[in-house]
């Protein structure tokens, strides 16, 4: 199983502007499996990606939005994408301003389907 | 409402801090002794009094099995239950050895706990004085020097 999530990292990590990438306990907000460039703090990514998870799907339920499966927060310094929302893993990803979302988007997907 | 009271005020700044970005629903920083510095979240002596003093053997008695072990010690600790979770961490500071008992709920992760655990020990460090020379415990002065923490952790 380790292997298979590192090998998913593995493949966002080729996407062009992404600076890290881990899966996340999505109750715990601890990092499962993480690629993340040097300066990247993974403890805090996760923590943080947990609780984005956790606060966009209680605003979406109180909305009636439904469930949330994708979180994208852009901010002036970089882009947090998250994953996986509503399931035990959460796929979270950090990256540059710049990167091609959508194409982050269709691996990250592809990666919370890895956990399914 | 939940308080923050404390017993040495160079506890109070980090503490607040701690809980407000934690989102910790109590918390207790004790000497290893299980002696009360601060509290959060407590409104009955004799609550505290029982989480510091089982928070305080915990970590004695988690010390001692690492000492066995040939580990020197254990370092945190963390236990999952259905509504809450406890985090239980030593953190060395100028004053001396303490320990953190925190108790959250699901509207916090252990994640962002030890996020903040971290700057909180460092605002700690910071903030402490240091060591005092103390003489040896009398029997005579220690229910004077409980009744004092817990008159100002109580405010009575």
């Amino acid at each position: 199983m380790s292997e298979q999530l590192m090998r998913a990292l593995d493949r966002l990590s080729r996407v062009r502007g992404v600076r890290g990438s881990m899966y996340v306990a999505a109750e715990d907000g601890l990092p499962v499996a993480q690629l993340l460039m040097e300066n990247v703090n993974g403890k805090v990514l996760a923590a943080f990606a947990a609780s984005l998870a956790r606060k966009v799907s209680g605003a979406a339920a109180a909305t009636g939005g439904g469930r949330v499966r994708f979180v994208q927060m852009l901010s002036a310094g970089g882009v947090l994408l998250v994953a996986g929302v509503g399931g035990e893993l959460l796929v979270a990803v950090v990256a540059d301003p710049g990167v091609n979302v959508g194409l982050a988007r269709l691996e990250m997907l592809r990666a919370a389907e890895t956990t399914a | 409402m939940s308080t923050t009271t404390v017993v040495e005020s160079w506890t109070e700044g980090p503490l607040v801090r701690f809980v407000a970005q934690a989102s910790a629903r109590l918390v207790v920083v004790m000497t290893p002794a299980g002696q009360v510095l601060a509290q959060h979240g407590f409104t009955r002596a004799v609550d505290l009094m029982s989480a510091s003093a089982l928070g305080a053997a915990i970590m004695a008695s988690s010390g001692e099995i690492a000492k066995q072990m040939g580990e020197p010690s254990f370092g945190t600790l963390y236990h999952a239950g259905k509504k809450h979770g406890i985090h239980l961490a030593p953190c060395e500071t100028p004053r001396g050895r303490l320990i953190v008992l925190t108790v959250f709920g699901k509207e916090t992760s252990i994640g962002l706990v030890q996020v903040f655990f971290d700057e909180f020990v460092a605002a700690l460090k910071q903030a402490a004085p240091a060591r005092q020379q103390t003489g040896p415990v009398l029997a005579a002065d220690f229910e004077r020097e409980l009744n004092n923490s817990l008159a100002s952790l109580f405010r009575r």
